[in-house]
């Protein structure tokens, strides 16, 4: 256990939880999509202390890393590159949608904490919880070869289709855009605004 | 009659006390189930946690117009996932390694997903010119 006590643990449990929940509930409750984002920031930031807290350290550095290094700022890019000049961030709210995905929120959320709490778990006593790199990097190469390729193969094609996906027309300059069908619709919907 | 009176009072009597009894049993084992915190930091704390966010998760994608507020959803409800394993493999007897390796596929996968969405919202917005996604209705029958 490298030395630190239970109470440590113990607040330090509550003080990451509580750094992953509460900023999820503001991303939930703020009306600035550049809010949001900043707010999900602490929210994974809790997370990761979450990882650390439990002992797997290695997934505590990987989420900061890929996920505040990498996936946030790639939300910003993308909040930066679809917003228009002229129009303020503030997200409208679609009403009809609020009531039904509050209550669902609220069903599910539930349901899955009776389910944590009152569902007799085979716990058993935590295992040794020091620096598991290595281990990690037999697993992968070992019982988890197979998904690990196809991971890797995956991120290979993910990586190569955004970019086609974005990629600008070599011949006009312009970005590439779907075929007339959709052009057409994203012309009446500007012609209704 | 005495007798009988007294026989069906004692058959209630019993029944009272193991009616009690057993309630009082099960509401006791409610509160140990209830008030985790007579142990240390267990499962169901991180499992209390993880279904937080899930839900806050799923109340953001489905409240939510903006295509990247969704994947903001969907990122919190991939976190709550990868949780729910490392802590399963750390306070089961499965082994500890294992779930942190299927968290690190849940972190790689998330990555992935999180650059083909954002083509796809870049791409609806140089077409429709919103990332609206109830505005992304031309596939409507």
């Amino acid at each position: 256990m490298s030395g630190y006590s239970d109470v440590f643990r113990e607040v330090m449990f509550w003080v990451f939880a509580t750094a992953a929940v509460l900023p999820a509930l503001f991303v939930l409750f703020s009306r600035e999509i550049v809010h949001m984002a900043f707010w999900l920031l602490l929210s994974l930031a809790g997370f990761a202390g979450i990882y650390l807290q439990i002992g797997a350290a290695f997934l505590g550095f990987t989420q900061v890393v890929v996920y505040i290094g990498g996936i946030l700022i790639l939300l910003l890019f993308g909040i930066m590159l679809t917003e228009k000049l002229d129009v303020p961030l503030r997200e409208r709210r679609s009403w009809v949608f609020v009531l039904p995905g509050v209550i669902v929120g609220f069903f599910v959320s539930a349901g899955l904490m009776l389910i944590a709490v009152y569902v007799p778990w085979k716990t058993a006593i935590p295992g040794r919880s020091e620096f598991v790199v290595r281990e990690i990097g037999a697993n992968f190469m070992s019982t988890f070869v197979l998904p690990f390729e196809a991971v890797s193969v995956m991120l290979l094609v993910a990586m190569v289709g955004a970019s086609y996906m974005v990629r600008r027309d070599s011949a006009t300059g312009k970005e590439a855009s779907l075929p007339s069908g959709a052009e057409s619709s994203a012309a009446e919907s500007q012609g209704e605004n | 009659m005495d007798a009988v009176i007294q026989s069906s009072t004692a058959m209630v009597n019993e029944f009272v006390l193991n009616v009690l009894g057993s309630s009082t049993a099960l509401l006791a084992q409610a509160a140990e189930a209830s008030t985790p915190g007579a142990e240390a930091i267990g499962l169901s704390h991180y499992l209390l946690v993880s279904s937080l966010a899930f839900g806050i998760g799923l109340m953001i994608i489905i409240t939510r117009r903006n295509a990247i507020a969704v994947l903001m959803g969907i990122e919190l409800m991939l976190n709550a996932a990868g949780l729910n394993f490392v802590a399963f493999s750390k306070f089961t007897d499965a082994d500890p390694v294992e779930g942190q390796v299927v968290t690190l596929f849940i972190i790689v996968i998330a990555a992935a997903e999180a650059a083909v969405a954002l083509a796809i919202a870049l791409n609806l917005f140089h077409n429709l010119n919103t990332v609206e996604v109830t505005e992304a209705h031309a596939l409507k029958g």
